[in-house]
């Protein structure tokens, strides 16, 4: 056994218990720093498995923004999380039985291709050799020739994702003051200035 | 221990998947880990993409666990800018309250 398998058993091990964690966590704040744990054993078997910019890109991505958009929307919001877990043992028996149902599911049908010989596929886009390309540099060079529709698909998804955050959770605030340009504008001496005879000795 | 291949990715993928089922199963209440539940399944699914693309030798599985990724990413964020608006209305977040749309 290689020191890869040893990290390959060491990653795995620590994505499965982690993830035990976060759908167990009593504090959400707990459940939101396992996950962050779980995504980066995740990136460790992603390393493993040859996929060096996807491994970089789920730390990023999903550690820097995801996991801390969660950890925000956890802190932000006052909800008793303690009343949110009454009756968590309630849905234990039907969530283990359709667990157990979608493993086996899943198990099976690995079996089953397994035993019909695995698939043999001639690559669409095969993997270069290591020492001649970085992984990075060979996913570009698929990405956005063979892939660029789906590119820009992906691009307008994002754009959609943004657009919704904001149109959902922006709120005006009534008191602020902001600046008009049309009515800076629109301002001339007539509107602005106003001439007042002060009589002597009186004052306005 | 056998020497780790494709059969050892998938097992953990599948187990993976299975824990985010769960998961979704037993926060019934808590919306906010249902939505971790997904990502971890979501996660399952990358590495089964990237596991085959091992495999295979092929990089469209790394590209497609790319889009996976960012979809997850907008799904997330949509997700959670519902929730805060939802709290903002009713100040709570239980699942169980939530159904003024009768659905």
């Amino acid at each position: 056994m290689g020191i890869a398998d040893l990290f390959f058993y060491l990653f795995s091990a620590l994505t499965i218990g982690s993830a035990v964690m976060v759908i167990s966590a009593r504090n959400p704040v707990h459940a939101v720093m396992f996950l962050i744990l779980a995504f980066i054993n995740a990136a460790g078997l992603f390393l493993l498995l040859g996929a060096e910019f996807l491994a970089m890109l789920l730390i990023i991505v999903y550690v820097g923004a995801v996991a801390v958009l969660f950890l925000f929307v956890v802190m932000m919001l006052d909800v008793d999380f303690a009343e949110l877990r009454a009756g968590y043992m309630k849905y234990f028996p039907v969530g283990a039985t359709i667990g157990f149902i979608v493993l086996g599911e899943l198990m099976a049908l690995f079996g089953a291709w397994k035993s019909d010989g695995g698939i043999s596929v001639t690559p669409k886009a095969p993997i270069p050799d290591a020492a001649t390309i970085t992984n990075t540099e060979a996913i570009g060079q698929v990405l956005y020739t063979e892939y660029i529709f789906y590119f820009e698909a992906v691009g307008i998804i994002l754009l959609t994702a943004m657009v919704g955050a904001i149109v959902l959770t922006f709120r005006q605030n009534e008191n602020a003051k902001r600046q008009n340009i049309g009515d800076q504008v629109a301002r001339t001496p007539e509107t602005s200035i106003e001439i007042k005879k002060v009589e002597t000795g009186k004052g306005i | 221990m056998l020497e780790v291949g494709l059969s050892h990715y998938l097992s953990v993928a599948a187990v993976l998947f299975t824990l985010g089922i769960f998961g979704i199963f037993l926060n019934r209440k808590n919306v906010i880990v249902i939505l971790m539940s997904v990502e971890l399944m979501l996660l399952a699914v990358n590495i089964n993409l990237i596991a085959f693309s091992a495999h295979l030798n092929d990089l469209t599985g790394q590209i497609f666990a790319l889009f996976v990724l960012t979809v997850a990413a907008a799904e997330a964020a949509i997700g959670l800018a519902i929730i805060v608006t939802y709290f903002r209305n009713k100040g709570s977040i239980a699942v169980d309250d939530i159904h003024a749309m009768k659905g």
